[in-house]
């Protein structure tokens, strides 16, 4: 069970599932919305996730590494290229250090090693968010305001 | 038989059923394989080139990919539902990657080809240039096969050259 994590406004945050694989994309999810987290999009490539970043907007983009047409690492850097602010927090089964220093070069802002263990991820996206982010005890999002 | 090649896999195997499906896993036989491999149900097959050189299959009789893809979707799912292929699919990403991460990180570099369901009955077989093993994975769910099959291509390049300069 965890906290129920928002941003500062108190409305929930808004994420980007990027994964080629379907039943990955559904897991991660599936977490997200243990954490309060409200889906934006989800893509299945990269070429996606960038259109799917320009329409939604989202808070954090979970991307993950190796997909057809446009890996990760390389949509990650093209989406900070526009969106400077972006957040985006690569999610990978390959988690060797070329790989992480790479995405992290590109201005990811960090690395889930999969499988993902929900406590992980909560932590990292409380990370990533630093004061954008709170954490309320027992609380749907929307409910403080 | 190269163990520094297969414990990887062995322990990528091990820790990712552990994860994903949170339970206790023990490793029941394994074996070298000696004549064609034989597959017991659903399986997927990943190839890897580059200074190693191999393919692992990811196995799993019917009633347990069932069964595994159900303890993952949190919903029952049945043999022939498309869930069960997108879960072995995932499974098979899962240990590889854990297990390349490994390696690349001992320095070796190759590449992964994308994975591909396996659907013959038999046919794939080592060879002297390749060690194969094959092993169980026991868990509550069922046993998961895994057969991994490869060789160091760097030093056999070596050897070669070594062969060559004599």
């Amino acid at each position: 069970m965890f906290d129920t994590l928002v941003r500062k406004d108190r409305k929930a945050i808004r994420y980007l599932v990027v994964d080629d694989s379907v039943f990955a994309r559904k897991n991660i999810i599936k977490m997200l919305e243990q954490f309060g987290g409200e889906l934006a999009g989800e893509a299945g490539d990269g070429c996606t996730a960038i259109t799917e970043y320009d329409r939604a907007k989202p808070d954090v983009v979970l991307m993950d590494i190796t997909m057809p047409q446009m890996e990760g690492i390389e949509a990650a850097e093209k989406i900070i290229r526009n969106h400077p602010e972006a957040r985006v927090i690569m999610v990978s089964s390959v988690g060797y250090q070329e790989n992480i220093v790479a995405a992290l070069q590109k201005g990811a802002k960090h690395f889930v090693q999969k499988p993902v263990k929900p406590e992980v991820l909560y932590e990292v996206i409380k990370y990533v968010m630093g004061e954008e982010a709170v954490s309320m005890q027992g609380a749907a999002a929307g409910d403080a305001q | 038989m190269k163990m520094e090649l297969i414990q990887p896999f062995i322990n990528a195997a091990d820790a990712v059923l552990a994860e994903t499906l949170q339970c206790q896993t023990s490793i029941g036989d394994v074996n070298m394989e000696e004549e064609a491999y034989r597959r017991k149900g659903t399986a997927v097959l990943i190839s890897i080139h580059g200074d190693i050189e191999g393919r692992v299959i990811l196995d799993i009789d019917g009633k347990t990919a069932a069964a595994i893809a159900t303890a993952l979707a949190g919903e029952p799912v049945s043999e022939s539902d498309q869930v069960v292929k997108e879960t072995m699919f995932e499974l098979a990403n899962l240990i590889i990657g854990n297990a390349v991460t490994t390696l690349n990180d001992q320095g070796f570099r190759f590449k992964i080809e994308p994975p591909q369901l396996h659907t013959d009955a038999q046919g794939i077989t080592g060879n002297e240039e390749t060690e194969a093993l094959v092993m169980c994975l026991d868990t509550p769910s069922g046993s998961v096969y895994l057969n991994i099959a490869m060789h160091y291509n760097r030093r056999r390049k070596t050897e070669r050259e070594a062969v060559v300069g004599r």
